[in-house]
């Protein structure tokens, strides 16, 4: 199909490819693959056995758990509303949609620490609803609903983001054939949006996931690291690489790496059904 | 614009919307706003204003610049590599690059922590060169380019796999060497992608805590980001100290923002 001439026109001599390629086959090694290897190597630096033993202790089971709930109740808000503000957004032309498409963004520019703060602030003990919290004994920050909330916060643009240019660019035709042949709203979801969108909606799903897993900054300001308690995974992890147990910091840490690679696996598997790529940022 | 709504459920998709946007996001962030607000302008002064506070906003503001522009020239570099040439490996390097994205930023700091400190895989290798790569100003730096160059990458490989040949092969009918195509031809066609990769990564950076802190050190005044101040700032109840370094440093990164922004529709409307 290409013919020698045009090829040497287009692309550059075989000694700048080789180099270039090598340069960037250099950075990536040294700044993916390296640290990708570095979680597991350091997580078995003591053997098996500490591996194993570290994943079995009480608090890492107790992390475990707590991570799986916040995920549970996070990853399904978030999806909802993902769906119904994809819907709004593609299917109907309003005034300030712009201002509300910067506004799902908005999580994004903030930092996590801040993200954290502004709920400590609102129900901390010296925070606005804090004395009536205090009064209903209703614990929020350094308790679970404080982690969960910081983790909705943090997740928030992360299934809208991924539907949203998805939904935009099939147009609105077979919703509007389907209006015309009589189907109802629900109906029309169901079985002419939803078949179109469910690998993206898929992927929105796992990301949002493994960043509600994975989060960091804001669960650490809400949660005050009760071990045992309070602690998801990723502060476990802090705790005890803070205390010098490092393999079994990076034995834990290693679960989230496996979580990480899962999802990107899974970023492929979706791209390969649906024909295109995911939006995949964040 | 006086087309009736065809499809249904405009009313309660957008409703629970901006319900939802609003509890979680705009109350909560106008709550901070109004506590800044709460403190008197003799206050933000003094606070702003301190050595500590300006150390960690000059830190958290210049590594992340730092980061941000060696993302872009390794990102570039990256991108064209994956997009143009055909080597083993290729697509799962390709697959590995949203790694930051996906890796709990925990995890990436304390594994960055065991690559770079003076004991580390690679660190223990400079430490014999006398550079020290960890709980510095270089460690953070190298924190922010692990989180900021997927950004990059994946702003710029749809710009460019978009980009037809027919370009660069006019101009190469029309006598210009391999270089000059890249710096005249392509190059100006992939400066607003580079920005917008740019503004995110730089973006990301300014309020990125994870990945940064195992690997700063959190020395006071000299490897202190602006979040981990925050953070002390609240560990001590100093609550209206935390919401207006918090306030100040949205204010600072969403001007930066614009201005970008801004220069960006700039370079968009003179390239139409």
């Amino acid at each position: 199909m290409i013919s020698m001439s045009t090829r040497t026109v287009t692309t550059e001599s075989t000694l700048i490819r080789w180099l270039l390629t090598s340069v960037a086959v250099a950075f990536l090694t040294l700044f993916l693959l390296m640290p990708l290897a570095a979680v597991f190597i350091e997580a078995l630096r003591r053997g098996w056995e500490v591996f194993l033993a570290s994943l079995h202790e009480e608090a890492a089971l107790s992390a475990v758990k707590l991570t799986l709930i916040t995920a549970a109740v996070a990853v399904p808000l978030n999806t909802i509303f993902g769906i119904a503000a994809a819907w709004a957004i593609t299917k109907h032309r309003f005034r300030g949609r712009p201002l509300l498409l910067s506004l799902i963004d908005l999580p994004f520019a903030v930092s996590p620490v801040i993200a954290g703060l502004v709920f400590v602030l609102l129900f901390g003990a010296k925070g606005w609803f804090g004395p009536w919290l205090a009064e209903h004994d209703v614990k929020i920050i350094f308790a679970l609903p404080g982690i969960i909330i910081a983790t909705v916060f943090i997740t928030f643009p992360f299934v809208a983001r991924e539907l949203i240019p998805l939904m935009e660019s099939q147009g609105t035709d077979q919703e509007e054939a389907a209006v015309t042949l009589g189907a109802r709203g629900w109906q029309i979801f169901r079985r002419v949006t939803l078949p179109n969108i469910k690998w993206g909606l898929l992927y929105g799903v796992l990301l949002c996931n493994a960043r509600a897993m994975g989060e960091f900054g804001a669960v650490s300001v809400v949660s005050g690291h009760i071990r045992g308690k309070t602690n998801t995974l990723p502060l476990h992890v802090e705790v005890l690489y803070n205390e010098y147990q490092f393999s079994a910091a990076f034995a834990c840490a290693s679960l989230l790496a496996f979580l990480a690679i899962f999802t990107l696996g899974m970023k492929s598997v979706v791209e390969h059904f649906s024909g295109h790529s995911a939006n995949g940022r964040h | 614009m006086s087309r009736k709504r065809v499809i249904p459920g405009f009313g309660l998709s957008l409703g629970f919307t901006i319900t939802y946007l609003s509890l979680i996001i705009l109350i909560p962030l106008a709550a901070l706003f109004i506590k800044a607000s709460a403190a008197g302008w003799d206050e933000w002064i003094s606070l702003l204003g301190s050595p500590r506070v300006l150390a960690a906003a000059k830190l958290t503001f210049g590594a992340s610049a730092a980061a941000a522009a060696v993302s872009v020239v390794f990102g570039l570099l990256v991108t064209w590599v994956l997009v143009r040439y055909e080597f083993p490996g290729r697509r799962l390097l390709d697959a590995m690059v949203d790694l930051p994205f996906a890796l709990p930023t925990a995890v990436a700091g304390i594994t960055l922590c065991a690559i770079y400190a003076p004991n580390g895989w690679i660190g223990e290798w400079l430490a014999k060169w006398g550079i020290q790569a960890a709980y510095n100003w270089t460690g953070v730096f190298i924190a922010l380019t692990f989180i900021g160059f997927p950004f990059v990458v994946r702003t710029l490989q749809p710009v460019m796999e978009d980009l037809g040949k027919e370009i660069e092969e006019a101009a190469a009918t029309l006598g210009a060497g391999r270089w000059t195509i890249f710096r005249r031809v392509v190059f100006p066609l992939l400066v607003p992608a580079l920005i917008t990769g740019f503004t995110l990564a730089f973006a990301r950076a300014i309020g990125e805590y994870g990945s940064v802190i195992f690997i700063s050190g959190n020395l006071p005044m000299k490897t202190e980001i602006l979040p981990h101040l925050i953070i002390m700032q609240l560990e001590q109840f100093k609550y209206d100290a935390a919401a207006v370094i918090a306030t100040g440093m949205l204010l600072v990164s969403f001007a930066l923002l614009l201005l970008i922004n801004l220069l960006q529709r700039r370079l968009d409307w003179q390239h139409r």
